[in-house]
């Protein structure tokens, strides 16, 4: 189902997760038991996973860093990638691991406090896993945009305040 | 000096303009005010345009606009509305809705016809009219009828001199669409009197239940009609000034001769982008569509509540709630509202007398400024309610 078909309060939540079950139930023209009952649901089974704030860390102070991993890996039979996944996204500074195309099987990103840390991480612990063959890591230098969040600031409304 | 032209000396001045000089010179105005969609034209649009330049597409283009852009809008009518209009001879890309409505009117009217206009409409029908030495007819229409003029109206507007039936659905400011009987009904009046139709059809991506009536599709329209769109709304396009005028070849050749002296050709670069919006932009509309709506749902719920009354509109970005429960006039509403609360909203009275009574609220603005201009309007109704009627 193309994404605009969906229910319009995963979209909202979406694009604000902080949108109060009023407002949800004003947007969508439903009630807001109605409503209450759909959000229930959804966190319910799992189709909506988290709720979570962006934050521009660097422009809050923090010196932390991320690194773009990619792991290669000999799949294994029956398991496949899922078990090196798994021990890999373990790891709580582990952020995400995807299974990709191409070169490399997973990317994973990780952060840490510096990038000696990230490194005896990735020195340490990523590539001693069983059948990872060889990583590649990529430091963040500059975030433009993550999530549809861009994070450049874009400045004030460029229109005429009132207009025909 | 020589004294300037008679016809510009007796335009009425318009109602927003005054407003906007107001508002202007305030700080920390949240705006309902603006006609425009608050989404930047979708980066893919834009793109398209930069490449265009870089590649030194920089020329003239037909007077009719690029056939790539008027095949595409040819297919684009065809598959939206059944309209089968002629690419090569029937459609004009225009410097948006604006010079269609102009060169509409100085093409089909002479001086002493009547065109007949349903009030409130958009600010600039009316003039456009005027600049074409005829004169326009006004008729109020109200929330009772959604905005649309009953058969008796037209009627009685009707003279000897009538010659054309100006309006356009959905409507700005009202926000209002026609329903397929009011459509006909209009369409049917003007074969039966023999009155060419303009339609400005801007709006018409924006509808948001049911589907949108394409004037020009109704039986009996198509040879007498003008149909009006563009790129502003829809595609999120105000600034890169590009509409078109898709009318049968006799109507739309008077049209191209004004086009042809007076602007030549629409720019390139905005063509360009048009034929990117056309080819791809679909879910991109889709997506600021879903915006709109939800923000419609919103403002019209919260407007209600506060106790000013509002219809849910089916069209564009406008509500057009009555503030006669406040016993002000649209004016002072909106004047007191800008100081004591400083939120924008524009009168109705500046879409023609009969818009007293309203106020015309965008919705094309964030919903956390919807959210706020909704707390600060209900405050200021509370402060003012009348003694009695207080709820
Ligand atoms: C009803 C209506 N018609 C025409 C226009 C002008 O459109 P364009 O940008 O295509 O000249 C507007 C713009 O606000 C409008 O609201």
């Amino acid at each position: 189902m193309p994404y605009f078909l969906m229910d319009e309060i995963l979209t909202i939540l979406e694009q604000d997760a902080r949108t109060s079950i009023e407002s949800l139930s004003r947007m969508t023209g439903r009630s807001m038991d109605d409503v209450r009952k759909s959000v229930a649901d959804y966190e319910k089974s799992g189709i909506i996973k988290n709720y979570k704030t962006v934050v521009d860390w660097s422009k809050a102070g923090s010196t932390r860093v991320f690194a773009f991993i990619d792991v290669k890996v000999a799949p294994a039979r029956d398991v496949g990638f899922d078990d090196v996944a798994e021990r890999i996204y373990r790891f709580p500074e582990v952020h995400s691991v995807w299974l990709v195309s191409g070169d490399y099987d997973l990317r994973v990103v990780v952060e840490g406090e510096n990038v000696q840390q990230v490194g005896l991480f990735v020195a340490q612990k990523l590539s001693t896993i069983d059948r990872v063959q060889a990583t590649s890591t990529h430091f963040l230098l500059k975030r433009y945009k993550e999530d549809r969040t861009v994070f450049v600031d874009e400045g004030e409304d460029p229109r005429l305040i009132v207009s025909p | 000096m020589p004294e300037l032209s008679n016809l510009v000396e007796s335009l009425a001045p318009s109602g927003i303009r005054r407003f906007f000089d107001i508002v202007a010179s305030m700080k920390d105005v949240v705006s309902l005010g603006v006609g425009e969609p608050d989404f930047v034209t979708p980066w893919a649009f834009r793109e398209a345009a930069i490449y265009s330049i870089e590649r030194g597409q920089t020329q003239y283009t037909s007077n009719y606009g690029l056939i790539e852009l008027r095949r595409l809008i040819a297919s684009h009518i065809r598959s939206f509305y059944g309209v089968n209009y002629d690419a090569s001879a029937e459609i004009l890309v225009t410097v948006g809705v604006s010079e269609g409505m102009d060169i509409a009117m100085r093409s089909i009217l002479n001086p002493g016809d009547e065109v007949i206009v349903p009030e409130p409409c958009y600010v600039s029908y009316k003039p456009c009219v005027h600049l074409a030495c005829a004169t326009a007819v006004g008729i109020d229409t109200t929330a009772a009828t959604g905005f649309v003029p009953t058969l008796e109206q037209l009627n009685s507007a009707l003279t000897p001199q009538t010659k054309a039936l100006l309006f356009g659905y959905p409507a700005n400011p009202t926000g209002g669409t026609v329903s397929l009987e009011q459509a006909q009904m209009m369409v049917d009046f003007a074969v039966e009197h023999d009155l060419y139709i303009v339609s400005d059809e801007i709006y018409d991506r924006l509808t948001y239940e049911g589907k949108h009536i394409c004037i020009a599709s109704l039986p009996g329209a198509y040879e007498r009609t003008i149909l009006l769109n563009g790129f502003s709304k829809a595609y999120a396009m105000t600034g890169w000034r590009l509409g078109y005028a898709c009318a049968p070849e006799k109507i739309l050749s008077a049209m191209v001769k004004i086009h042809a002296y007076t602007i030549m050709c629409a720019p390139i670069a905005a063509q360009k982008a048009a034929i990117e919006a056309l080819s791809s932009g679909e879910p991109a509309v889709k997506d600021m569509v879903g915006h709109y709506n939800r923000r419609r749902r919103l403002i019209v719920a919260g407007l209600n509540e506060i106790g000013l009354e509002c219809h849910l509109p089916n069209g564009a970005f406008y509500a057009f709630p009555s503030i006669k429960s406040t016993g002000m006039t649209s004016e002072e509403f909106a004047e007191r509202l800008l100081f004591e609360e400083q939120v924008a909203v524009v009168p109705g009275t500046a879409f023609g007398a009969g818009g007293e009574g309203h106020v015309r609220c965008s919705y094309a603005t964030a919903i956390d400024k919807i959210e706020i201009a909704l707390h600060r309007i209900g405050r200021f109704v509370r402060n003012n309610s009348l003694v009695g009627t207080a709820r």
